[in-house]
């Protein structure tokens, strides 16, 4: 029983991770079409860009500050220069562009920061709080009051402004959008910002729990995926369903079976969903494009 | 105050329009008839910029627009009511319609809401709906009254009619006489022709991506050639 909770406390935490990230795929595809591989790499960002501010003597809370917004340049710079430029290519070529960016910035990252494991202090220590004989680390509950926080604040956004309005008529009716006047060029670039932001914030807080480094983004991007798809590629409820499903399977899968085939569950959610249900938990059928 | 010269535009290789030329003149209905897959769509799409040009100029109020991106269109005073309607389904039926001013996010709602509910008062008694949850014929008129939320001055109308009953037909038909009354023009794109025509006052008619006839309305409805082709007669 005890055992059992510990796994999901832990199934938990990354599930969030995972949450974040296919929350960011599920933004920049419903304003594009786009899948966004490079989604991974921002979360990378978030992490070394706040330790390497750390380093630099900067206090915590500025360097986290200065990294989300350095992550969301890179975001805005990867619409205008990579996206933007390729917008009436097939999806097929918009992926691999994504795929390229997120190749380009791990190269980057390993010739600006280093190859280095890395962690920050985590903000309420590192004492376990014991629940039902599970230890949690307090951190893991930053890393999900986090996470709450940053999901009500897009709802608020989408449901309380004709911004987000906006947000959501592009990704209905990307037509009637441009008929109505509104610039979709810039709903995508702010999708990628918002995108990154979130990306980055997960990567910050989780880097105390599971450490970062410059090649972190690879798998992440793979189980955001994995968790978008799971709940429905295009569902911002289903991402965050999709993603704490996916770490909990992971946890159980790594505590269970063996830690080896932890990195496995992710795939083989990939393959089951394809196979088994290609619209997810919570997607809309939608016509295939090719 | 619309002047389309010698417009041509292609899906991928194939040109779907060779060279249209189409004149709207400030207070008029000018009515757009011809059969399936003749270009009406593909010209009302060019003129919003939502459809690539390969040739020809598009002049709104003595400016070149074939350049300029979909949106500042709209912010000239050039709103479409698209074909098949386009409105964001899981949206309200009000936020469908304050999305039409998108690109005037500084005007009062209330008071730009205000003529669209007294032209379609059913929009006022669903306004917390989701547009996609509307009938064909609240549907229609949600496109429209999201259409003059933008102010437009020139309002382009793709079909509709399609797909609605007699009654209904009649009852948007109407609505366009009565917006022209206050002095908005409008392009009518119409399969209905002898509906189309009864309104406008003059018309084009368009054969597999060329105009191959066009005059006053009364004169195209006398026409043989017209009328045995578009009328039924
Ligand atoms: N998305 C598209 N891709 C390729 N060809 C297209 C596309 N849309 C239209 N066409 C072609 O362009 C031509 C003009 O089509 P368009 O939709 O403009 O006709 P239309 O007059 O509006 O017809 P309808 O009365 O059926 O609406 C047709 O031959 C059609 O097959
Ligand atoms: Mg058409």
């Amino acid at each position: 029983m005890a055992e059992n909770l510990q796994f999901a406390f832990s199934g938990l935490t990354v599930g969030t991770v995972y949450a974040l990230v296919a929350l960011g795929f599920t933004l920049i595809y419903n304003a594009s079409d786009v899948i966004n591989f490079a989604q991974g790499e921002f979360v990378m960002l978030g992490g070394m860009t706040t330790v390497f501010l750390a380093m630099a003597g900067l206090p915590l809370p500025l360097a986290a500050l200065a990294a989300i917004a350095s992550t969301v340049v890179v975001g805005l710079a990867l619409h205008r220069l990579a996206i933007e430029p390729a917008r009436t290519a097939n999806p097929i070529v918009l992926i691999m562009i994504t795929i390229g960016a997120s190749i380009f910035l791990r190269g980057l990252a390993q010739v600006v920061f280093d190859k280095r494991f890395h962690t920050l202090p985590p903000i309420f220590g590192s004492e376990p709080i014991r629940i039902g004989g599970a230890a949690i680390l307090p951190q893991s509950l930053v890393v999900l009051a986090g996470a709450v926080v940053i999901v009500v604040l897009l709802w608020a956004f989408v449901d309380r402004t004709l911004f987000g309005k906006a947000l959501i008529a592009t990704s209905a009716n990307r037509l009637a959008a441009r008929l109505v006047g509104i610039d979709t060029r810039q709903i995508v670039g702010f999708s990628f910002a918002v995108s990154a932001a979130i990306g980055a914030a997960a990567g910050i807080l989780i880097t105390p729990i599971t450490l970062t480094s410059f090649d972190v983004g690879t798998l992440l991007a793979l189980k955001g995926f994995a968790a978008a798809m799971l709940g429905g590629i295009g569902s911002a409820l289903g991402a965050v369903v999709g993603g704490l499903l996916l770490g909990l399977l992971e946890a159980f899968a790594a505590g269970y079976l063996s830690s080896q085939y932890k990195d496995a569950v992710a795939f083989l959610v990939i393959l089951a969903v394809l196979f088994a249900m290609p619209q997810g938990l919570f997607g809309k059928t939608r016509v295939e494009r090719v | 105050m619309l002047s389309v010269e010698d417009l041509k535009s292609c899906y991928g290789r194939i040109e779907a329009l060779h060279g249209v030329s189409v004149e709207v003149r400030a207070g008029e209905i000018v009515s757009l008839i011809g059969a399936n897959g003749a270009g009406k769509t593909t010209l009302l799409r060019a003129i919003s910029g939502v459809q690539a040009v390969s040739a020809g100029r598009i002049v709104f109020e003595d400016r070149p627009i074939e350049a300029l991106a979909a949106h500042k269109r709209v912010a000239l005073g050039i709103a479409q009511v698209p074909e098949g309607r386009q409105l964001f389904e899981p949206i309200s039926v009000e936020d469908n319609l304050k999305l039409g001013a998108w690109t005037r996010r500084d005007v009062d709602f209330k008071a730009e809401l205000d003529p669209v509910y007294e032209l379609f008062p059913v929009l006022f008694q669903r306004r917390h709906a989701a547009a996609g949850t509307l009938s064909g014929g609240q549907q229609q008129m949600l496109a429209i009254g999201r259409a003059l939320m933008a102010g437009p001055r020139l309002l382009l109308l793709d079909e509709p009619s399609m797909g609605l009953a007699p009654i209904l037909v009649e009852q948007i038909l109407g609505a366009v006489q009565r917006l022209k009354q206050t002095g908005l023009t409008v392009l009518l794109v119409e399969q209905n022709a002898s509906a189309a025509l009864a309104i406008a006052d003059r018309g084009y008619v368009v054969e597999t991506g060329r105009v191959v006839a066009s005059g006053a309305a009364a004169e195209l409805l006398a026409d043989k050639r017209v009328r045995a082709a578009y009328l039924g007669v």
